[in-house]
């Protein structure tokens, strides 16, 4: 076994394990964290696939601005009012457990033929870099990139308006 | 180096993780990290195939996926703090009102 593989397979175990994490938590402020591990091991992932700019991006974006959002509201309503353990349906667990497991047996069925007589991978591309993917995103891709950042604006300024202290008697 | 169908499995994996936290929690917070557990898992799998064929157009979704993500995050935490101003619960199951 060589030792990338084994670097894999134990990046993979933190990954697999951060997220039931997420979803095992009792409380919210925990799946957080729990999901900023997370997103931390899934950077590490694009590293080995020699993306270094996506990785550089995930931990800005996600770990750096998503997560400390999410820890943000969490803190802003007051975790004892989030809750934790929320009245649980005494079969939900199990139906939700079920259909995962249904999923997972439907994507392995479909792509198992595939995936393990799938042609040798592309020798280590130099294409992850930034330099490489600035210049296809700023050539090819630009009128992606800009709807992109009206997106953005779009979202920011309707978030505010959403989350605005209602004023007094406007109800 | 590992094989593409390796992180494959490890996206199918995590996307099924998600999708059953989706379904089994009720607080409206942790359904918002379980979404972001399924795109981020289809990022991973965009970036293997990306690798896999050689072909950067992999990479560019990736990056228009986490700018969907950061807007939707900051939509979906506004929508949930303004509920909780009117109903104190972020029981899902609560969750029932379009206007107030």
């Amino acid at each position: 076994m060589s030792a990338s593989l084994v670097f894999f397979i134990v990046v993979a175990a933190v990954s697999l394990t951060s997220a039931l994490g997420v979803v095992t938590s009792r409380w919210p402020i925990h799946s957080a964290l729990f999901m900023l591990v997370n997103f931390i091991t899934l950077a590490v992932f694009y590293v080995t696939l020699g993306a270094q700019f996506l990785a550089a991006a995930q931990v800005i974006i996600y770990a750096g601005g998503i997560v400390i959002l999410i820890l943000f509201v969490v803190m802003l309503i007051g975790s004892e009012k989030i809750g934790g353990p929320s009245g649980h349906r005494l079969w939900t667990p199990y139906a939700g457990v079920a259909l995962g497991v249904l999923m997972l047996a439907t994507m392995i069925y479909t792509f198992a033929s595939s995936l393990f007589g799938a042609p040798g991978t592309a020798d280590a591309i130099e294409a992850g870099h930034p330099k490489a993917v600035g210049m296809t995103l700023f050539t090819q891709y630009i009128l992606p990139i800009e709807m992109a950042a009206v997106l953005l604006l779009v979202a920011l300024i309707g978030a505010l308006l959403l989350a605005r202290q209602p004023k007094a008697g406007a109800q | 180096m590992v094989p593409t169908s390796h992180y494959l499995i490890i996206s199918g994996a995590i996307f099924a993780i998600g999708a059953v936290g989706v379904l089994t929690r009720r607080n409206a917070l942790i359904i918002l990290m379980c979404v972001e557990l399924m795109l981020n898992s289809v990022n991973l799998s965009l970036i293997a195939l990306s690798r896999q064929w050689d072909n950067l157009g992999g990479q560019v979704f990736v990056f228009m996926i986490m700018a969907a993500a950061a807007a939707e995050v900051a939509v979906g935490l506004a929508i949930l703090i303004s509920h909780m101003r009117h109903t104190d619960t972020a029981n899902i199951d609560e969750f029932r009102l379009l206007k107030w």
